[in-house]
């Protein structure tokens, strides 16, 4: 197994080094799209063997050769891995299409030479941020990303998106210093951020300081993953950028939030003290994001609002906190990832053939592109969870998780869920009425869609239905999953017991909390952590 | 053993660092905006130095008895977090400026939603009597729905 540790860094080390390549070759947009599309399926190819490798268990990797407590490592367990696969699969399809895109409006006045740069910036920020394997790394992940994000969500610098990109970096600054508070804060309390020693040692803490810190955690990643109270942000800067880009914002941005909070939650506090607080923002976050998603004229804003409450189901199964709840959470992401990325690609092209996104000019589509009202169908409907679609699997999981939970409040989540599935249908079938069947109120230009963007679009439906298809495989790796998740103590084995991965324990250990450590660099070194 | 006990000096220079940041931050003007972000990181940066504990001689063996030692952790974090807030402060100030260039301020607007509600209220102002309309012929919320308005869309 140690012959492929070196497959743990390669999603993170390769964009970042293809993002300095692509940039030195900025005059050669043929050369920086060739080197993103190798990089990005290099990735999808590294995220797929990981996914093989930790079905045996986590893999761990100590960057610079200094063994666990001391050095920073990176931890690739089923969770890590399969969200890695995906969304990799994802941004390779994104990509592909923002390639064609760019081929076919000619090379506008927008400064195309830094998109490829940042987008895999953006791709080594999301893989580091699932890999991170302490508190602190999670950050640097966290920020790569989203300084990343800062720049294609303003990219070109028109006023509207200045104007959303504003209140979009405002917010994300806010949470990433709340991020660091509360790191600041689990140091002082624990004298470490890796998240294997914090297993062990938050237990041991005053009650007090512990809520505290779960507190400040998840109030940081509960505004990245736009969980309701603090979700106000999401709709309205989401639309204003490409195509491309909010699809992949709205795909994985959410989504690295959403499993920060699964690590922590199952990781750190495990004691479950604020499964009740959840389930209530569960059940907010889906019936008020689904409200505003009906009274949205835009298809865009309708998908951002659906986004924002299709985090609730996520959320539902963390609260849940055992293994049905969570192992459906798990699938559930899975879906949601690939599913809200195709629909935005998609409106996309519903955007370049009806000439808006506004409910009102739309119409008629279903008539003069019946290949693009079924692209919009199949995944529309998965998100509207009708069966046998992933959607519904998703939610099936989670129903179940929630009635095997037996609780009252349980109870209540899943008729909130079943009401927030039939209030997405309807939102749903209100854009496709509108979009698709009635008379169109202005006449609809002549333009054709370049296969360039429809093929990976089209891709990205199929990957949808492949989930689909595989789901009962894939819904047992999700369980194993969950089950990897609960086992925190297989999790703190794999990452601190040093046999063999070098020995960079701390002569002065584990009753001392004031982090001073005296080591000396890993002697039976093995792992050779970098590229 | 060392000292654990953190410097009162450094938690008073927290807080000033934290209530005066998050003051800018509710201003509207993103400038504003942007020194209070660079006033709570300097205090978070704090905030990490007092999570080490009490200071110490460099931590370098031989030089200092492991027991004086300060923690050097928290201050590659620090460094770390001091490298983030810089770029981030340069995008910030950036996207201001480009933001003035636009619009002839660097204000951070409402949302559309909030416009929207906004505008609501103003249709609804003449029902209940307002003591701003009567001095300027036109309400607060009037004003408010005109001067925000920039969706170019009609919601009605």
């Amino acid at each position: 197994m140690s012959d492929f540790l070196w497959l743990v860094p390669l999603p993170v080390v390769m964009p970042l080094f293809a993002a300095g390549l692509t940039l030195a070759l900025y005059r050669h947009p043929v050369a920086q799209r060739i080197i993103s599309v190798v990089a990005l399926t290099l990735m999808v190819c590294a995220g797929t063997a990981l996914l093989v490798l930790a079905d045996n268990g986590a893999v761990v990797v100590d960057i610079g050769g200094w063994a666990a407590p001391v050095g920073i490592d990176l931890v690739a367990d089923r969770v890590s891995a399969l969200m890695l696969t995906v969304s990799s699969t994802v941004m390779l399809c994104v990509l592909l299409y923002s390639l064609g895109q760019g081929i076919t409006d000619g090379d506008e006045a927008a400064p195309v030479s830094i998109y490829h740069p940042t987008y895999l910036v953006l791709a080594a920020g999301v893989s580091n941020a699932f890999l991170a394997g302490d508190l602190f790394n999670l950050y640097v992940g966290f920020e790569i990303l989203l300084a990343a994000s800062y720049v294609l969500l303003t990219l070109g610098g028109t006023g509207e998106r200045i104007r959303a990109g504003s209140i979009y970096v405002v917010v994300a600054l806010l949470s990433s210093l709340i991020f660091l508070v509360a790191i600041a804060l689990v140091y002082a309390a624990a004298g470490t951020v890796n998240l294997a020693q914090l297993a062990l040692r938050l237990p041991e803490l005053d009650p007090g300081v512990q809520l505290v810190l779960q507190l400040l955690l998840l109030l940081a990643f509960g505004i990245k993953a736009a969980i309701f109270p603090l979700s106000a942000w999401l709709p309205d800067s989401y639309p204003t950028a490409p195509a491309p880009v909010t699809a992949v914002f709205a795909g994985l941005l959410t989504k690295v939030g959403v499993y920060a909070i699964i690590r922590t939650q199952t990781l750190l506090f495990t004691d479950g003290r604020l499964d009740t607080l959840l389930m209530w923002l569960a059940l907010a976050t889906m019936v008020i994001g689904i409200l505003g998603a009906v009274a949205q004229n835009d298809i865009k804003r309708l998908l951002s609002f659906t986004l924002v409450s299709h985090i609730g189901y996520m959320l539902f199964g963390i609260a849940l906190a055992d293994r049905a709840g969570l192992g459906a959470s798990i699938f559930y992401v899975t879906h949601h990832i690939t599913v809200q990325t195709t629909l935005f690609l998609v409106v996309g092209l519903v955007e370049r053939r009806g000439g808006s996104t506004s409910l009102e000019r739309l119409g008629g589509l279903a008539k003069i592109a019946p290949g693009l009202a079924v692209l919009f169908f199949i995944p529309a409907m998965s998100l509207a969870g009708i069966p046998p679609l992933s959607g519904f699997l998703g939610k099936i999981g989670l129903l179940q998780a929630g009635v095997q939970a037996g609780t009252p409040l349980a109870y209540t989540l899943v008729v909130g869920s079943v009401v927030t599935s039939v209030l997405t249908l309807y939102a749903i079938v209100k854009a496709w009425n509108k979009a698709f069947w009635q008379t169109p109120p202005e006449p609809i230009p002549e333009t054709r869609l370049p296969f360039s963007l429809v093929g990976p679009t089209t891709a990205l439906v199929g990957l949808g239905l492949l989930i689909t298809v595989v789901a009962g495989p894939l819904y047992s790796y999700t369980d194993r999953a969950a089950r990897t998740l609960l086992d925190t103590d297989a999790y703190v084995d794999a990452v601190l017991r040093p046999d063999g991965r070098g020995s960079g324990e701390s002569a002065d250990e584990p009753s001392e909390t004031d982090g001073v450590t005296e080591s000396a660099p890993g002697a039976g070194e093995t792992s050779g952590g970098g590229s | 053993m060392i000292d654990m006990s953190p410097s009162l000096v450094l938690v008073v220079a927290i807080g000033a660092l934290f209530i005066s940041g998050v003051y800018l931050l509710l201003e509207r003007s993103l400038t504003r905006v942007l020194v209070g972000f660079i006033l709570i990181g300097n205090g978070v940066n704090l905030l990490f130095l007092v999570a080490g504990g009490a200071a110490g001689g460099p931590p370098i063996v031989g030089t200092t008895a492991s027991e004086d030692m300060s923690d050097p952790l928290p201050q590659a974090m620090v460094l770390t977090a001091i490298v983030i807030t810089l770029a981030l402060t340069a995008f910030v100030l950036a996207m201001a400026y480009r933001s003035w260039q636009l619009h002839g301020h660097d204000e951070v607007q409402d949302d559309l939603e909030d416009r929207r509600i906004v505008r609501l209220a103003a249709k609804n102002a003449p029902s209940f009597n307002d003591l701003d309309a009567q001095e300027d012929t036109e309400s607060i919320d009037e004003q408010a729905a005109e001067a925000r308005d920039e969706t170019g869309r009609d919601d009605a």
